[in-house]
């Protein structure tokens, strides 16, 4: 399940995790009954398809929702993944930041090992009632556990553990009894599910509610391919995180520290590294001063190094795009861009855009997510929402104020080995200049598609358009020849219409109006509005 | 003006089965019709009025631009035959609702405003080479008349000198079929822009004192104003002066009187009456008369724009109105004929008018 960790200057002082975020739960995002029913939804959620895809399993996730009594909710979470082992249960459930080491990178959901964890101890503030936990690798053993977090100590609490044979499954379920409301509107659990079923449309996911059950069905039977793990790249090692990473190698010089954890180091560059900073190359890591890692760090950015593989990244691919889109919105045009791999801050990134048109749509949204997760809040804040503001979207036919507001659904998909979000909550994608670039120019792609779709559209429109008007107008224009010569009035609507007919599509579609004899030329042919002299009179006698 | 659409039903028939001849040819139909914008008329230097030129456009029904105008042209020629069949006469506003109807199977209208059929009379108008009032159909009565005058108006006689307050109201048809001149003893006729002058005019017996016919438009003068002021001049041989505001509208009102105007110009022999002058008023008289600064208004930017618009006209080519013209612009003002109260309610009637009618003060 989660396995990265992610060590952060606030929140240092490993006695008391467990009680900054009791005290800070905000900045997880648990600022609301409302928002704390979604985000413990999408965090288990995040888990069973992290847990699912890792082992190569088409993911079959339950979600149930159930009101107990005003305000308070049971919330369960099942998928089909391959189970946790029996010791690793409590850890995982029980220990804030909890994860595996931070130097191995892979691309996945969770990225900190703070979400499962900050849900069960959500529940247990309150409500104070324990997370129950069943897992089974199979075998017809499911482990049960019952537990709580030790605030204090970080550390996992066991009420109770329980071996049950006899029933054949795989996979995990999460128990959890919180405070909540339960809402469907634009930044609710439904969404967060439909947009989820978009963006894996691999995954098939049952939602039982508490306004009925319902089912987002899976579209495509294959996996993306499973991303490979990658060291650190060295230009987007911060200071905090290369002392940490001294400390704790096995590498017994900074030569070694350099080139075995980090991606791209050669012995080459890691002999100018230490030139540049003045350090003897078989120095023992953990002997390394502070000074020295500041030498260290400058060096790095004073040299050049090669760009982070890419191979790290898997895009959902255009197919998979277009099926998530298709099966969730009932669309009437799809567009899809996958963009090669880009870097910052020596990150690999990618972007996945995907525009829906007509159809079912009725009103135009914006869809964001990072690392297939759907973002759902702070959208303004967003490096996705500000490229897409920054599109002249009417120059592709689209109509817009700053975002399109036509029968549009924009999917921007962000990749990465390490999404930079701008808070601990996950929920908006930092704006650094590439990021917007990258994701505008796909943006652009995407609506170019659309606008040649539009346009074949109108003009098919305009080309019947035209016969019916010609054909409008026909009976009137007969009748009053009639009135007019006393000629046969069907007889000449008739042949007006074989005209029609005959000829219709010879006439240039966009032909210029050349019908000026009204005078247009000369305003002053009409007479001065008084009452506007009048005013004038009056405005002066203010004066 | 006997000579030319003697036959206006006969026109319309024709012009009708032009177009039914198109179509039994098996050719898209089209109507010719004379342009009828800056870009087609001309100023005849030797009538001293404005003429249309002979630039057509065609108004072609395999045109999607064209289609629903072409329907309605036939339409309101149509229309117009039926109420010549009736011999009646009916008000521009009567036609527009004649032909106002859903087309069968759609949720659009024949016509949806008067201003749609409007232009396309004035089109069939122009095509046919025929008055309207010939057509049968009359505009809203605008104009008045008092003075020293005796009209016949369809069997009556009526003495304009004894219409009390509010004089006669000119009909819009005033061709001879239905308005004949009698005695006449005024020496001219002033045409006042505005309907508030001629009733101070009139309350001062302005038309006694000086022995002639007053007349307004009420702001442009309608047709049968100008056609009026045109009969009175050709028939009577009576001078026309000319009072407006001094600002651009009141010049182009003027102009219109004098040499007809642009969207009419296939009528200007009728309509027009190149040999009236403009007794004012001039943003001149300000200083001839000494009209107090504060009663004058500040030009805006549509003055400006108009102003020098005119400038480029050929019938304000002549240097006195040149001269006026850029005066105006000079000075930044522009006065209304109210403005003369402010030397007296009584000034406009009494100095006024008579100082330069006596001492012919006139631009051409």
């Amino acid at each position: 399940m989660t396995t990265e960790d992610k060590s952060d200057d606030g929140i240092h002082k490993q006695a008391s995790i467990s009680e900054f975020f009791e005290k800070n739960r905000h900045l997880l995002g648990y600022d609301s009954k409302i928002k704390a029913m979604l985000i413990i939804v999408k965090e288990g959620v995040d888990n069973a398809l992290d847990a699912t895809e890792e082992e190569g399993i088409l993911p079959d996730i339950y979600i149930k929702i159930e009101e107990l009594e005003k305000d308070k909710y049971k919330i369960v979470i099942r998928d089909n993944g391959p189970g946790i082992e029996r010791k690793q249960i409590p850890k995982i459930f029980g220990t804030l930041l909890y994860g595996s080491k931070f130097h191995r990178l892979r691309q996945s959901r969770g990225q900190q090992g703070l979400g499962i964890s900050m849900a069960v101890l959500y529940s247990q503030l309150t409500t104070g009632e324990a997370t129950e936990i069943l897992a089974s690798r199979g075998k017809g053993i499911t482990r049960k556990f019952k537990l709580k977090i030790d605030v204090k100590k970080n550390e996992p609490v066991i009420l109770s553990e329980e071996t049950i044979e006899g029933k054949d499954w795989r996979g995990t379920q999460v128990t959890l009894i919180c405070e909540g409301i339960y809402r469907e509107h634009k930044q609710s659990v439904l969404e967060y599910l439909k947009q989820t079923a978009i963006s894996n449309p691999y995954a098939n996911i049952t939602f039982d509610g508490p306004t009925g059950k319902m089912e987002f069905k899976r579209g495509v039977e294959k996996l993306p391919k499973k991303p490979k793990e990658i060291k650190p790249h060295l230009h987007g090692v911060e200071l905090g995180i290369m002392v940490r990473m001294l400390h704790e190698t096995s590498a017994r010089s900074i030569i070694g520290f350099l080139t075995s954890e980090f991606s791209r180091v050669g012995k080459t560059t890691a002999d100018d590294i230490a030139k540049r900073a003045e350090i003897d190359p078989r120095t023992s890591p953990k002997k390394i001063t502070d000074v020295e890692v500041v030498k260290i760090i400058k060096a790095i950015k004073e040299i050049k190094l090669t760009r982070p593989p890419t191979d790290c990244l898997s895009p959902l691919g255009s197919v998979s795009i277009e099926n998530g889109l298709r099966k969730e919105l009932d669309p009437e045009f799809v567009a899809t861009i996958t963009r090669p791999p880009a870097v910052y801050r020596g990150w690999p990134f990618q972007i996945e855009v995907g525009i829906a048109y007509g159809g079912s749509i009725s009103e135009a949204r914006l869809m964001r997510f990072a690392n297939r997760v759907p973002l759902l809040y702070q959208q303004g804040d967003c490096a996705v929402t500000k490229s897409a503001a920054g599109i002249d979207w009417k120059r592709y036919g689209i109509e817009s104020d700053k975002l399109p507001t036509g029968p549009v659904i924009i999917f921007v998909h962000m990749m990465s080995v390490w999404v930079p979000f701008t808070s601990e909550s996950k929920e908006a994608v930092a704006s650094y200049p590439i990021i917007i670039k990258e994701v505008k120019l796909a943006l652009q792609e995407c609506a170019r598609k659309l606008s040649i779709y539009l346009s074949g559209v109108r003009k098919a429109q305009a080309v019947a358009e035209r016969k019916s008007i010609f054909e409008r107008y026909a009976h009137e224009t007969a009748v009053a020849l009639n009135e007019l010569t006393g000629v046969n009035a069907d007889d000449v609507e008739k042949k007006i219409k074989q005209i029609v007919d005959d000829k219709w599509e010879d006439i240039e579609v966009y032909q210029n109006n050349n019908d000026n004899t009204k005078s247009e030329e000369n305003p002053l042919e009409k007479v001065p509005p008084k009452k506007e002299k009048l005013k004038e009179l009056k405005d002066d006698e203010e004066e | 003006m006997t000579t030319r659409a003697e036959k206006p039903k006969e026109e319309l028939i024709n012009f009708g089965k032009d177009v039914v001849g198109q179509i039994d040819q098996k050719e898209a139909p089209n109507i010719n019709l004379p342009i009828r914008t800056l870009a087609n008329i001309y100023f005849d230097e030797k009538d001293k009025v404005i003429k249309l030129g002979n630039k057509v456009s065609k108004r072609t029904y395999l045109n999607v631009a064209h289609t629903r105008k072409f329907m309605q042209t036939i339409m309101v020629a149509a229309e117009c035959k039926k109420i010549i069949d009736q011999n009646v006469y009916t008000s521009i506003r009567d036609l527009y609702y004649a032909l106002k109807r859903t087309i069968p199977n759609t949720k659009e209208n024949t016509f949806e405003e008067q201003s749609e059929s409007d232009p396309i009379l004035e089109d069939i108008e122009a095509t046919l080479n025929t008055l309207r009032e010939q057509l049968h159909l009359q505009a809203d009565r605008k104009g008045y008349l008092a003075g020293n005058i005796l009209i016949k108006d369809s069997g009556d006689t009526i003495d304009a000198s004894k219409m009390g307050s509010s004089g006669w109201a000119i009909p819009s048809n005033v061709e001879s079929e239905r308005i004949n001149f009698d005695n006449c003893t005024a020496e001219y006729v002033l045409l006042v822009e505005k309907d508030a002058v001629w009733q101070r005019l009139n309350e001062d017996k302005f038309w006694k004192k000086q022995n002639c016919l007053i007349l307004t438009g009420k702001g442009q003068p309608a047709r049968g104003t100008r056609r009026l002021v045109n009969r009175l001049h050709t028939e009577l041989k009576l001078p026309i002066y000319v009072l407006t505001d001094a600002d651009v509208w009141g010049y182009y009102i003027y102009s219109v009187i004098k040499q007809g105007s642009i969207n009419l110009s296939f009528l200007s022999d009728r309509l027009g009456t190149p040999s009236a002058k403009f007794i004012g008023l001039t943003t001149r008289d300000v200083e001839k008369f000494q009209i107090p600064k504060n009663v004058t208004i500040k030009l805006n930017n549509q003055d400006l724009k108009r102003a020098n618009e005119m400038l480029n006209y050929s019938w304000f080519k002549p240097k006195e109105w040149q001269d006026e013209i850029k005066h105006m612009l000079n000075v930044g003002y522009k006065l209304e004929l109210e403005a003369l109260s402010a030397k007296g309610i009584k000034f406009i009637s009494e100095k006024y008018l008579p100082e330069k009618i006596e001492k012919k003060i006139f631009l051409p």
